[in-house]
């Protein structure tokens, strides 16, 4: 065994090893324990729970891809996934933790006492969050295979049995203590690498510097000035300026992504897990210190990567690598088939441009700007090897984060809410149990058999969160009078319009062949991307709520008086004791 | 008691408007509207309107959190409204 592999093993099934122990000393005894982890949270730890949480493979393997190729364009993402935190805790997370239930259904269901909401709610939850788990699936089987040379579905077996250990032994509470270990190992792998490569680049160790300093080669130039030279030299768009499908697109898809993150239930339900509305508050803003510590890097990780990609190929204007002389990881990437070299004008160099008649990197995946970044900056192994732990971290937080939402939501709110209500409270815990074990086989199912529309589900998922669980959940605290009847044609509504935009343009349920409008800027609304929908998806179920409120009348006296309870910190009830 | 109520939750509703108006500002403004005149102008290396879009958002948004939650911990202590 070489040296990496080593180290990749000690650094991979080292961190098991510590997600193994601390699940055993935080197991579950009670429902509370299981749904909110006794509500005993501090917001510090609460905090790096839900970045590891929310910050996901995607975020981990592909977000600084994205930004490396969409340059100013990929700053959607970056406003998107944080600017969402400021909703939560302004709109959302106190009033939610103040009412003190269990579950965003189970919010659903008192605000507007009605159990179709109910099972409205959970059916968005159930889609949104189990298209977010294939992904996660997918991000382990890859590191596995990748890193460790091990069958992907190996891998995947390995990944599964690791996430059911804890999360069903422990429930949010074993859920919580892994997630703020697997925060702490996914940082570690996010900035280490990129300190050294910002340190090699420009003599700046803070990336965050580095990005806006002049590179170290003595040319005295600013990095980003060399980036824009070096990429519209070769005929791409300039990096600082090069958009993403016009300014209304990257409008309406910022907005999706954030009123999307503030509607995604799994990280609404972490803030049920402390105990003050004041501690709310403050977990939302430890959350995003130690989410913006990985997304002020990411910037700098892409365009420093870009740099170092396009500079290998070609070291100088006209100076192309020979094909024969690429480095190690060139080959590495080669037998992955995320990166592909075909040598059309036959001179054995290899020419990288705009243009796809002479463009001879025909394949560049993005995934490999993260993965394979320490390898091009020629970092020591246990760097690499410690990558290899982030990317798994990073997978396996949210895939169990994800997996608690579902499992509560089918043994609260369907099982214990809807159809068996006088369950014990032992019974309602073995069931949770169950339903994750079930959860996690259905989940490793789809990981290995992704469904051909794996891809565009993402889509899917913000979608419905923006269009449906998002503007429910801020009428029900911002409107007192907002009835069950018009949240209810407000949700459906909103979910149905942003469904028929994906479908028209994507395919029904994503099918090929089956799209009736093309997916095509041209035939878009006012060249909103199929991603960037939610929003006008959420503005459709706002005024469908309140047109249909004003026909039908406003809530029922006791429901104003709740809402106008929940609006107040003071007397907290004994949150969480049913 | 119910004026109270009324009137802790105007005050948070003010708050709650000035914190959202900075964040629509910070990152729908500056980031994305207003990204091409402010990148005549510079920050170090960065052109300033792709430092909003990349950096200067997402240090304004925790800015704003936690001054909001300051903010808040103050009113409740006013109202004795403390949980």
């Amino acid at each position: 065994m070489d040296e990496l592999k080593l180290y990749t093993y000690i650094a991979v099934f080292g961190t098991f090893a510590l997600y193994f122990a601390i699940a055993w000393w935080a197991r579950a005894g009670s429902t509370s324990d299981f749904y909110v982890a006794g509500g005993g949270i501090t917001p510090l730890q609460n905090g790096m729970a839900i970045g590891a949480d929310w910050m996901s493979a995607a975020s981990f393997i592909s977000m600084a891809g994205m930004i490396a190729f969409m340059g100013y364009g990929g700053s959607v993402f970056l406003m998107g996934w944080t600017g969402g935190y400021v909703l939560l805790a302004l709109l959302l997370a106190p009033y939610m933790r103040k009412h003190g239930k269990f579950t965003v259904p189970e919010f659903i269901f008192d605000r507007y006492y009605s159990k179709t909401a109910r099972v409205v709610a959970v059916a968005c939850l159930i889609i949104a969050s189990l298209t977010y788990i294939i992904g996660q699936m997918k991000g382990v089987g890859v590191a596995f295979s990748r890193f460790l040379e091990v069958d992907y579905a190996l891998g995947l077996y390995i990944g599964m049995f690791v996430v059911w250990v804890y999360a069903v032994l422990g429930g949010m509470k074993g859920i919580t203590y892994t997630q703020i270990a697997q925060y702490v190992v996914m940082i570690f792998a996010y900035t280490i690498p990129a300190v050294f490569i910002s340190l090699q680049l420009t003599g700046n160790p803070i990336p965050q510097l580095g990005l806006g300093s002049t590179l170290a080669d003595g040319s005295g130039m600013y990095l980003l000035d060399k980036l824009d030279l070096v990429v519209t030299d070769l005929g791409f768009k300039e990096y600082t300026t090069s958009n993403l499908g016009g300014g209304l697109n990257m409008f309406a898809y910022t907005m999706s992504l954030m009123i999307g993150t503030a509607g995604l239930p799994h990280v609404i339900m972490r803030f049920f897990t402390v105990p003050s509305v004041q501690a709310a508050r403050a977990s939302a803003g430890y959350a995003l210190v130690f989410i913006g510590l990985l997304y002020t890097v990411a910037p700098a990780v892409g365009a420093m990567a870009r740099l170092n990609l396009m500079n290998t190929i070609e070291p100088a204007a006209g100076q192309n690598l020979e094909y024969a002389e690429r480095p190690q990881w060139f080959k590495d990437w080669e037998k992955t088939g995320l990166l592909k070299y075909e040598d059309k004008n036959g001179d054995g160099k290899i020419q990288y441009t705009a243009d796809a008649a002479t463009n001879e990197m025909v394949k560049v995946d993005r995934d490999i700007m993260v993965l394979a970044n320490p390898a091009i900056a020629n970092l020591p192994n246990w760097v690499i090897a410690l990558v290899a732990a982030g990317g798994l971290a990073a997978a396996l937080s949210t895939a169990a984060g994800l997996l608690l939402a579902i499992s509560s939501s089918i043994s609260h709110d369907l099982m214990k809410g809807i159809l068996t209500p006088d369950m014990s409270e032992k019974n309602e815990l073995l069931a949770g149990r169950v339903v994750m074990t079930i959860a996690i086989i259905v989940s490793g199912y789809l990981g290995l058999n992704p469904p051909g529309f794996a891809a565009g589900t993402v889509a899917l998922a913000f979608g419905l969160a923006a269009s449906s669980i998002f503007p429910a959940l801020m009428m029900g605290i911002f409107s007192k009078k907002m009835s069950g009847k018009a949240a209810v044609a407000g949700m459906c509504s909103g979910i149905g319009i942003t469904m028929l935009y994906v479908f028209q343009h994507k395919g029904i349920m994503f099918i090929p062949g089956t799209s009736f409008l093309g997916d095509m800027g041209k035939d878009w609304f006012f060249g909103i991307s199929p991603n960037a929908f939610g929003s006008v998806g959420a503005l459709v179920n706002f005024a469908v709520a309140f047109a249909v409120l004003k026909v039908t009348g406003p809530a029922p006296a006791h429901i104003q008086a709740m809402v106008e309870n929940m609006r107040v910190p003071g007397n907290v009830s004994a949150a969480h004791d049913h | 008691m119910e004026e109270n109520k009324e009137a802790y939750w105007q005050e948070n509703l003010r708050l709650i408007f000035i914190c959202l108006a900075i964040w629509f500002v910070v990152s729908f403004g500056l980031g994305l509207l207003l990204v091409e005149p402010l990148n005549e102008f510079r920050l170090g290396g960065y052109k300033l309107g792709f430092w909003f879009a990349q950096q200067g958002s997402i240090y304004s948004f925790l800015g704003l959190i936690f001054w909001y939650g300051a903010k808040m911990n103050k009113l409740d202590k006013k109202y004795h409204a403390e949980s």
